[in-house]
């Protein structure tokens, strides 16, 4: 099986069947950054492009060695050193590059659907890393992936994403990913961080972090990203630790066994308490880890895909 | 020179007039309405057009149009919005005055009439702006802009937020006779908006505008117009609360009018889908509900005129990311058989779909068009409410092509245009 599109823009279009397909090439894919020597050569001569308008480091971090272990050429650019500066549009840059035959080029944006554009534009796979407010497709996959490692299945489970819904890509990629393999998902935040329609996805919507986290399998906390929001919405950045927050208190009315997320970076003491951040439920570590292999995987379907069958010939799945 | 139109159905709304008969026309103006003109003059000196099966109408006049002259003569000029025009079939058009520099002062209003006369093809009806370098602050000079011709006043683009700014215009308007025209925009409200606010703006992650910033600004500019006793028009109408506070105000005999363009009675905001950037437009596509909302406007009357909005931008502003995009279609060649399509559908009769395409356009803008009768310039559109063709901008005068129509089947077009007697546009 492969996947449909030269591109992964969102979670929106994938299947069912894709999404499974990258969480277990990716789980396959896992055990190589367990290895001595962290390499396999099964995208060498491939060339791997991040263009990044967006300042980030986890998420590019990530592609670039999800890359490198896959032994693909990387190269980085950031909207900072790039010809961007001088007034090029984000067409003739993708041209340009194009121009240099790239095999992915990796882009992160703040304009929600620039991905889409360059992606109708060039022969090459586009993986979009985060577009604006819209999404955030391997953070989804690897907080999937990450689900279903800890939890054997994604079907079935009670999911709380709390925070700033109304900005946030990464909840708009993981509610598409999360209801399309059958969790029950809510969100959780303030109205005025609550974007209208979003019920239309298939998720119950709450103003209360309590209420949405009760008897939750997994709770999902979104950074408040006070610096998307042009003017300040909410009062304070107290009022939204102490009403919107997740602590060591009302984590409690959460299953025992609960499984707390972060896409990161962590606002510590805002929408996380430190020793819940750091505490037993917290799986941001695993998230991160996993993050490498999802992106070997995509890198590897996407680029490599050429090959009918995973690398280790697993094509029962 | 004479020119005989004979044969076709006429519809005239001015003189409720829809029957098969004969047109004439001599020199520039109408000379002649009814069965059998032919033998009244003898055939010498005499173009005929044979036109049974076609539909003879008063010209059509787009009320709200942007011809980017001065200054942005790269997306559109007076001449090439002017044969634009012609081309779908509109004898007279009015231009919005954000242009560089703004249409704020005599000198801007004489050059684009100065322009259109050069040119020659339709009449051209300034709009001026109703704040100087329309920044919502001082009013223009009114009087002095209505006397080198412009018709209207308006801050189109832009929402005059300023509530005693608007009395003060629409009161000195009105002792004028002039008419104003409202873009009503709540701009705290609509802040960084990029698509209608609902479900598709929020999957596809953009900022929305939500239909109050629209109503609430509709509602403002009736109570003024209402407790000053003066008149207002509502420019490009968008969602169903604005339909229902202008009927309700319609009720009670406030005097305000209010258009509708194509794209706001076709479309829906799932156009934006694939964040196609000739589908963002400012009010922004909403949802069927206000299509419908809008559609039943166009069909009691609430809504007294369909107006393109005629928008040209070229790649520049269109072939970038969605958010930097600039807001706008154009309309001209594609707002005839879009209208026709409420036609076929059973929500306007020809005979309305003419009143809001001629002689209402005419009434709220107080130019003496948009009828057939004797003795009138001979602004004449002949449709031909049959031909089916498909929308292919690289085919339109407009010199931009920013449209989301592009590929979409369409029947009706303008086969001939005629103003003051002379054949500007003839389809091939």
């Amino acid at each position: 099986m492969r996947l449909a599109s030269k591109d992964l823009l969102g979670i929106e279009q994938l299947s069912v069947e894709e999404i499974n397909l990258i969480l277990d090439t990716a789980a396959a894919f896992k055990e190589i950054s367990t290895r001595e020597v962290k390499k396999a050569p099964t995208l060498r001569g491939k060339t791997v492009i991040t263009l990044f308008y967006e300042p980030s480091t986890r998420t590019r971090t990530s592609f670039e060695i999800a890359a490198k272990r896959l032994s693909a050429d990387t190269i980085n650019i950031s909207a900072s050193t790039s010809s961007v500066v001088k007034g090029e549009t984000l067409i003739d840059t993708a041209k340009n590059l194009e121009a240099m035959n790239p095999d992915i080029v990796v882009i992160r944006h703040s304009a929600s659907g620039a991905p889409h554009l360059l992606a109708r534009l060039v022969r090459h796979s586009i993986i979009n890393a985060g577009d604006g407010a819209h999404e955030h497709p391997t953070q989804a996959l690897l907080d999937m992936f990450t689900i279903r490692e800890k939890r054997g299945r994604i079907a079935g489970l009670q999911i709380a994403i709390v925070g700033d819904i109304a900005h946030s890509r990464v909840a708009r990629s993981n509610i598409h990913g999360l209801t399309k393999m059958g969790a029950k998902v809510t969100v959780a935040g303030p109205p005025m961080m609550m974007p209208r329609g979003i019920d239309k996805l298939g998720v119950g919507v709450s103003h209360s972090i309590n209420e949405a986290i009760k008897g939750a399998d997994i709770i999902m906390m979104l950074r408040v990203q006070f610096e998307r929001q042009k003017e300040q919405i909410f009062p304070s950045i107290r009022e939204y630790a102490t009403y919107f927050g997740l602590n060591r208190e009302n984590v409690k009315l959460a299953k025992k066994d609960v499984i707390v997320m972060h896409p990161g970076p962590v606002n510590r003491g805002v929408e996380i308490a430190p020793d819940v951040a750091d505490g037993p439920y917290s799986v941001i570590l695993d998230q991160v880890t996993n993050g490498v292999a999802v992106r070997m995987a995509l890198l590897y379907l996407l680029a490599g895909g050429k090959y009918e069958t995973s690398p280790q010939g697993r094509e029962d799945h | 020179m004479r020119l005989l139109l004979r044969g076709g159905r006429i519809i005239d709304p001015s003189q409720q007039l829809d029957d098969q008969m004969d047109l004439l026309i001599e020199g520039k103006a109408i000379a002649g309405l009814g069965k059998d003109l032919t033998r009244a003059g003898g055939e010498s000196d005499l173009t005929i057009l044979e036109l049974e099966g076609k539909l003879v109408v008063p010209g059509l006049i787009d009320m709200h149009t942007h011809l980017r002259e001065p200054g942005f003569e790269y997306k559109e000029t007076v001449r090439t919005g002017s044969l634009a025009a012609a081309a779908g079939g509109f004898t007279s058009i009015a231009c919005m005055p954000n242009t560089d520099p703004v249409n704020d002062n005599r000198s801007v209003t004489e050059f684009i009439l100065r322009k259109a006369k050069e040119c020659g093809v339709v009449n051209v009806y300034p709009v001026a702006a109703l704040s100087k370098s329309s920044e919502g602050a001082v009013i223009t000079e009114f009087a002095d802009l209505r006397d080198a011709g412009a018709v209207a006043f308006s801050d189109d683009g832009k929402s005059v937020m300023n509530s005693g700014l608007v009395r003060r215009a629409l009161e000195y308007a009105h002792t004028l006779g002039m008419p104003v025209i409202s873009h009503c925009e709540d701009m705290d409200l609509a802040a960084g908006g990029a698509a209608n606010e609902g479900a598709v703006a929020t999957r596809l992650g953009l900022r929305g505008i939500p239909n109050i910033a629209e109503d609430l600004m509709v509602g403002r500019d009736i109570g003024i117009a209402e407790y000053t006793g003066t008149a207002i028009h509502i420019a490009h109408v968008s969602t169903a609360g604005a339909v229902r506070l202008i009927r309700e105000a319609k009720k009670r005999d406030v005097k305000v009018t209010a258009e509708a363009a194509p794209h706001h009675f076709t479309l829906t905001d799932e156009a934006l889908q694939d964040y196609d950037t000739n589908a963002k437009v400012n009010p922004p596509l909403r949802t069927l509900a206000d299509v419908n909302a809008v559609r039943e406007g166009l069909k009691d009357g609430t809504l007294d005129a369909i107006a393109s909005d005629h928008a040209p931008h070229s790649t520049l502003e269109k072939d970038v990311e969605f958010d930097y995009a600039a807001n706008g279609m154009i309309g001209l060649e594609t707002s005839l058989a879009l209208s026709l399509r409420l036609v076929e559908e059973g929500v306007l009769t020809l005979n309305q779909l003419v009143a809001r395409m001629s002689t209402n356009p005419a009434r709220i803008l107080k130019i003496p068009r948009g009828t057939l009768q004797v003795g009138a310039d001979a602004d004449v559109t002949v449709i031909d409410p049959n031909e089916g063709w498909t929308v292919d901008a690289r085919t339109f005068q407009s010199r931009s092509k920013n449209t989301p129509f592009n590929g979409w089947r369409l029947r009706g077009r303008a086969l001939v245009t005629i103003v003051g007697g002379d054949i500007k546009y003839r389809a091939r």
